[in-house]
């Protein structure tokens, strides 16, 4: 009962904060403002996802996250590299 | 039980710190101070939650669940890494910020 409570709580702080990162995607004034924004959102979603699991009552959740942690720094390194040389692989 | 409240505590915990990072990332004035609220903070919150998760998964099925270290591992390695490569990006991009200039040095036109 109260770990349900809990759950739904924390969903909807998670939602919250999701839909915060995406204001600052939309909105960021600079690229690396928007890049940030990605990174914060793929953590966030990979916390939304061990809670979804918690949810379900599930462990199939844990690879998604597994794939989402790794996909997500690739994707920030590959686009951090190319603001800052031009080019991703020289 | 007892196990319920630690796991809800967990992730009332969590969310909450994640919460705040987004926040910060909303609402902080220039880049560099953005990129202090969410990098700290959601590694926490995702701590947070990957603790409750391992303690819910552990008592439910009465043996260790690791899933969950492999996920926090592999993201405490990662943060640091992507912040620095952030920081680098703006500091080349010359974006804007709100800290005073150090003595001795002047504004220049465009920075």
């Amino acid at each position: 009962m109260i770990l349900e409570i809990a759950v739904y709580i924390a969903l909807a702080m998670m939602s919250l904060a999701i839909l915060l990162n995406v204001w600052r995607l939309v909105r960021g004034p600079d690229q690396p403002d928007r890049i940030l924004a990605l990174d914060t959102l793929y953590i966030n979603t990979i916390a939304l996802l061990v809670l979804l699991g918690i949810h379900f009552d599930s462990t199939v959740y844990f690879e998604t996250a597994l794939v989402l942690a790794m996909m997500g720094f690739i994707g920030t390194a590959s686009l951090c590299k190319y603001l800052l040389r031009g080019d991703i692989i020289e | 039980m007892w196990l319920e409240l630690l796991v809800a505590f967990f992730l009332l915990v969590g969310a909450s710190f994640a919460l705040i990072g987004s926040v910060g990332l909303a609402r902080l004035p220039d880049f560099f101070t953005r990129l202090h609220g969410p990098t700290k903070a959601t590694t926490l919150g995702v701590g947070g939650m990957l603790a409750a998760s391992l303690l819910y998964f552990t008592g439910r099925t009465d043996q260790l669940s690791l899933h969950e270290i492999l996920v926090g591992l592999f993201l405490f390695i990662t943060a640091p890494v992507s912040a620095h490569l952030l920081a680098k990006a703006a500091l080349h991009l010359k974006v804007r910020s709100v800290a005073a200039v150090p003595e001795g040095f002047e504004r220049r036109a465009g920075d």
